[in-house]
Order: C-alpha cells, then structure tokens, then sequence
C-alpha cells in the first residue's frame, strides 16, 4: 500500500540546514496497523506529513497505492489526499464553527459528493463512532474523546486507502486514550490501512507493528503482538 | 460557474460569514457608507441639476435680448454719444437677413430705463408698475405662464389696438381684494383704461422681468406712449440647432448696418445671452454632478479596500481552518473561490444596503425641499449610475478579495495546520 524508498528531508534554518530525515525505506501493507514511534526532533512528524502529502520529500521515492507520489501541484496533492488519505491530528483540527455532522460531511463536500448522500455518510460515519446522536452539536459541546471521535469518523468519511493519526491521543487522558484505541484497531479490522505516530508506549503496543525512529533513520522495525484496547474499556 | 450556484458553496460563505459577526458587520457598513455617500451625493447633485433645468425650462434657452447704448466711435458724419434708436422695421431685416431667427419680438417699456413707470389705479388702490409693449410671439421666446382662465396677448389685440393687459401676481395683490377676480375688470394705466385679461405667474431666472409687470399689445404700447416706430429692444429666439452666440453676433452686426453704427464700435450695441448663461448654470450643475461622482467612487473604494483588509485579518484568523480544509483535500482553487465569494458577496450586500438607505435619504431631501425657493427638484440617481456602481463595487470586491485569497492558498496546509 505504501513504499517508501531511501526518503530524505532537512529544513534550512537560516544559513543551516537541519537534517530531518536521513534515509528511510518503509513498506507498508494493507490492513497494517503501525505505530511510528520516537522521541521529539526524531522525524517522525514529519515522516508523516510527507505521507500526507503535506510536505515533500527532497530526494527519494514515494508510491502510494500504486501512484508514484512526485512533482505535485496543490490542486493534484489537494486531490490525492481526498482520495487516499484520511487525517486525525493530536488537536482534533476540527472546524468549530460547524456541527459534528457538518464537519464528517466536509471530505464528501470536496470530493464532490451530493449534498443528500453526504448527510447520509456522515450520519453513518457519526453513529459508527457512537456519535450519532451528537451529529448536530458543535465541537465546542463535546469531551476531548468525543471530538477525537468525530475527527476520526470524519478521516474515514472519504474512504482513504489509509489512515494517518499524528498523536491521536496526545491530548486525551488514559481512559478516554484507550477508547480511541479501540476505535481504532476495530476499524483496522474490517481492513483499514492505519498509521499512527505516537509516543506513548502503551499506545504503540496496540499496532501491530512498531517502526521507531532516531535522529531520522529507523533503528527498529519490529511486529508485536496488538494489546486489545477494548479490555481497558467497559 | 457551478460553484456560484451551488447551495454548498453559500453555505459554506454562510458559515464563514455567521461565525465572524462583528468582523462582518464593521465590514459591512465600511462598503455600506461608501455607496451610501455616492448614492446620496449624486442624487443630490441630480437634484440641483433637475431643479436648474425646472428653472430655465419655461424659456428658450437658445434666446437672447439686444438694445442699444450710446455709440463710442464716429462712424458715417455721426458723433459719438448717440443713442441709435431700434425701428419696427429692423424686424424685417433681421428676419431676411438671418434665417437661424426662429422668434423675434420686438419690445418696449415704460418704467425700467425708459421714464418712470405708470400709474396704475383699480378701485381705491393704486401703485407704479413697468408695462411693456409686446407681441404675442415674446411667450415663444420667455413663456408666460398665465393663472387659469387667462390668456397671454394675441394677434388680434395687436391688430386692433385693443386696450387689454395682462397683469402680474403681484400686481393683482397690490390692486385687488382676495376674492376679487382680476379677469374682466378694468384698470387704469397712466389714464387709459385697460381690461385685464391674464394674470401671469413670475418666473425667476435670466431677465429683469419682475411679478409686477403689466403687459398690453405693442399697438396700444404705441398709441399711448406715443413710440411711433421705436422698439426698445428685441427679445430673440434663435432655432435649436442653431447656435447662439453666432446669432447674437450676427444680429449686432446687421443692427449696426441698418443703424450706421461702425462695425467696430462694442459698446453702441448691448447683448444678453440666454443660452450663454444656461450653459454656464448647468456647466456647474454637471460639474457638482462629476465632483459628486468622482467623491462617490473614492470612497467606495474605500469600503472595499475596508473589506479586503478585514478580510486579511480572516484569512489570518483562519489559517488553521483553511489548513484543515486543504488537508481534507480543499484544493488552492476551491479555497480562493471561498475567500473571493466571501469578499464579492459581502460587497454586493452592503452596496444594496446602502443603495436602499441612500434612496431613503433621497427621498427624504425630496420631501424636505418641497415648495421651498430653492431650485432642487426631483432627486434621482440614473439607474446606469446605480449598476455602474454595484459592477464597480463587485469589480472591486473581486480585485481586493484576491489579495487575501492569495495570501490564504499562500500558505502550505503544514503550516497553516501548525499554526495555533
């Protein structure tokens, strides 16, 4: 699903340039569930922004899905990210001023989808999440957990080829943690291709396969066995 | 064009606009006032514009009046000093001589320069007016407007020297009770008596005339001042297309030959130039017009810059959402469209706002204005200027928006996602 070959990326800070990402060489099959992991200034972030076509790499290769991701304009990244990505960020990022419902919706709106069926998706989206009956609240009414949620429910809105989580749970306490996890690893179930930055260990435990970095190259690339997050919730 | 139609995209300007009320309504009224401003501006000089019109409509504003002063130049064994004395029989002349002379109407007076004026005695009241001698064809030239029931001089009273005047309202004020009508009655002027047939109504504007003159037929005139062939001056209409200033030249020119006056003497003859005077009043009108239309758009322009600078502030305001939306798959095109609809909408909407206040406004002064001696009438702003407004404003909207839009697509969906 994604294959990344010999990736590298630095950013100039004034008359330095600071080397981000040295070398990375990543395969990445349908159905994962992977945990990228290191610690601040590791690369990891941005690793992941070049995945979500948010940022390009400087020399490498990038093939998502079968496309060789290279030489994008806005409009054709704009377009590859409706259709292939699905992004949850640590601060939710969702737009405040529309309801639950309207924001799941947003993807659809951009993809060009009519404005009945968008209704529909999003509502199944919401009541997949166990959202339903919030669909036409604003996220300033909700918990952490539950706009995460929402956020969620709004990268799979598109149905992206993958899904791309930067600290899903960076902003939530354990409980509520655990319980995106779970939403998770069931939507990885039925199939989904998820990657997660994390770093948080008890997190990362709950892929099914742990890439961590250092200093912009992977020192680890390991499969584990998933912790079931659904245990820790009642 | 799909995008401007699309319920979606004016409820995404909807959402945008709604979650920033404030910025929207300072914006608003920003573009609101501008339009404002140049609605009631030039609806204002439109008004000053109709009222002149209204004023000089009742005369031929190609017309002109020429009499005579003292020559200053010897010309032909006669001295300087000498009064040339207009004949009847200059009508004529002038007529054959200048075929642009659509009206000509030969007049004399008793008051004004010429002696003192008449006594004039109805009843128990008396007073001294200026009466003219004139020919029914002054009304084509400087029209009369005569109270109901009366009439101006005709062809007749002129044929037959009847003793018939037509009175001004201040005259029949002076003369007569309130409920006394003037018409039918008889007057005396300086021992004749007269029977009123007109009362007309004193129009401002151009000549010396005033609300008290008396006019009888220019036979009668003769007959009782004993004038024989003189006329004291003559009140000319040139045709429309013709033009005046030439006609008055000319006119001066073929006087000065029939009365031997030198060609080169400026002074024996004096002119006034109707058309001369309306050009100068209206050429002042039209440039209020211009002035008000050129301060107008200034200050539209001013609102709509208001509205592409608040519209920075959003764009600024707003990095992360459009961050999001970009992420989400926005692409730099859908996302200036949004600011751009944004900014022309917002423009199109107050400009209508203050379009309906300005015609409020208007319509107001119209109501103020009404019946007061002041020459403002009808203020309107044509609807041309009224569209050319709204397609400057949406041009505008358009030109500002794309700075913030630009600004918006500007930055890279990372950054702006970054952005706290």
């Amino acid at each position: 699903m994604i294959e990344v070959k010999d990736i590298h990326k630095s950013y100039k800070m004034g008359q330095n340039s600071l080397k981000v990402l040295k070398g990375i060489n990543l395969n990445i099959n349908e159905g994962e569930l992977v945990a990228i992991m290191g610690s601040s200034g590791s690369g990891k972030s941005t690793l992941l922004n070049i995945l979500g076509m948010l940022d390009e790499a400087e020399t490498g290769e990038y093939i998502l899905d079968g496309v060789l991701i290279k030489n994008l304009n806005e409009t054709k990244a704009a377009h590859y990210r409706n259709k292939f990505l699905g992004f949850v960020f640590q601060s939710f990022n969702l737009i405040n001023y529309k309801t639950a419902a309207e924001n799941v919706a947003l993807p659809l709106y951009y993809q060009k989808t009519n404005r009945k069926e968008r209704q529909e998706k999003a509502l199944a989206y919401l009541q997949k999440v166990g959202l339903g009956e919030w669909a036409g609240h604003l996220p300033s009414e909700m918990s952490g957990g539950q706009k995460q949620r929402v956020a969620i429910a709004r990268a799979l809105a598109a149905a992206p080829k993958v899904l791309l989580a930067d600290e899903p749970t960076g902003a939530l306490d354990t409980k509520t943690s655990y319980e995106v996890m779970d939403l998770i690893q069931q939507i990885n179930d039925e199939g989904k291709t998820i990657l997660i930055v994390t770093h948080e260990e008890d997190i990362a435990n709950m892929c099914k396969r742990i890439v961590r970095l250092k200093d912009g190259v992977i020192i680890e690339d390991v499969k584990v066995e998933q912790v079931r997050a659904a245990q820790y919730v009642q | 064009m799909k995008l401007l139609f699309s319920r979606d995209t004016w409820q995404e300007i909807f959402g945008s606009i709604r979650k920033n009320k404030g910025r929207t309504v300072i914006t608003v009224i920003g573009v609101l006032w501008g339009i404002f401003i140049y609605i009631t501006l030039s609806g204002a000089a439109k008004g000053l514009n109709n009222g002149f019109t209204l004023e000089f409509q009742d005369m031929a504003t190609n017309s002109m009046f020429v009499w005579s002063n003292q020559t200053s130049v010897p010309y032909a064994g006669f001295k300087t000093g000498r009064r040339p004395q207009f004949k009847i029989s200059d009508v004529e002349q002038l007529k054959t001589k200048i075929p642009q002379i659509e009206f000509i109407a030969p007049r004399n007076v008793k008051g004004m320069w010429d002696g003192s004026p008449a006594k004039v005695v109805y009843g128990q009241k008396d007073g001294s007016y200026n009466v003219y001698g004139d020919f029914p064809s002054l009304v084509k030239i400087a029209a009369k407007k005569i109270f109901d029931g009366g009439r101006f001089l005709n062809e007749e009273d002129i044929n037959l020297s009847r003793k018939v005047c037509v009175i001004g309202e201040r005259t029949q004020t002076d003369l007569f009770d309130k409920e006394d009508d003037p018409l039918g009655k008889y007057i005396r002027v300086d021992g004749s008596y007269f029977k009123v047939i007109g009362v007309h109504k004193f129009e401002p504007g151009g000549g010396f005339e005033s609300d008290s003159d008396i006019y009888i037929p220019f036979t009668t005139f003769r007959k009782l001042y004993n004038s024989g062939e003189n006329v004291g001056w003559f009140a000319i209409a040139a045709y429309d297309d013709a033009n005046v200033t030439q006609v008055e030249a000319d006119v001066k020119n073929t006087l000065k030959k029939i009365h031997q006056i030198a060609p080169e003497d400026d002074r024996a003859l004096g002119s006034f130039n109707l058309g001369e005077m309306f050009n100068r009043i209206m050429g002042f009108a039209n440039g209020m017009t211009f002035l008000s239309l050129v301060v107008g758009v200034a200050t539209i322009l001013a609102g709509v810059i208001g509205i592409g600078n608040i519209l920075l502030i959003s764009v600024k305001e707003r990095t992360k959402e459009l961050g999001i939306r970009r992420a989400l798959g926005a692409t730099p095109g859908e996302v200036r469209g949004l600011i751009l609809l944004e900014s022309v909408f917002l423009t199109l909407v107050a400009g209508m706002m203050g379009i309906v206040l300005g015609a409020f406004v208007l319509f107001g002064i119209n109501a103020a204005t009404q019946g007061l001696e002041f020459p403002y009438s009808n203020p309107t702003v044509p609807i041309s200027f009224v569209l050319g407004a709204l397609a400057i404003m949406v041009v505008l909207g358009t030109l500002i928006g794309l700075i913030p839009a630009q600004r918006a697509v500007s930055i890279k969906p990372i950054d702006a996602l970054r952005e706290e």
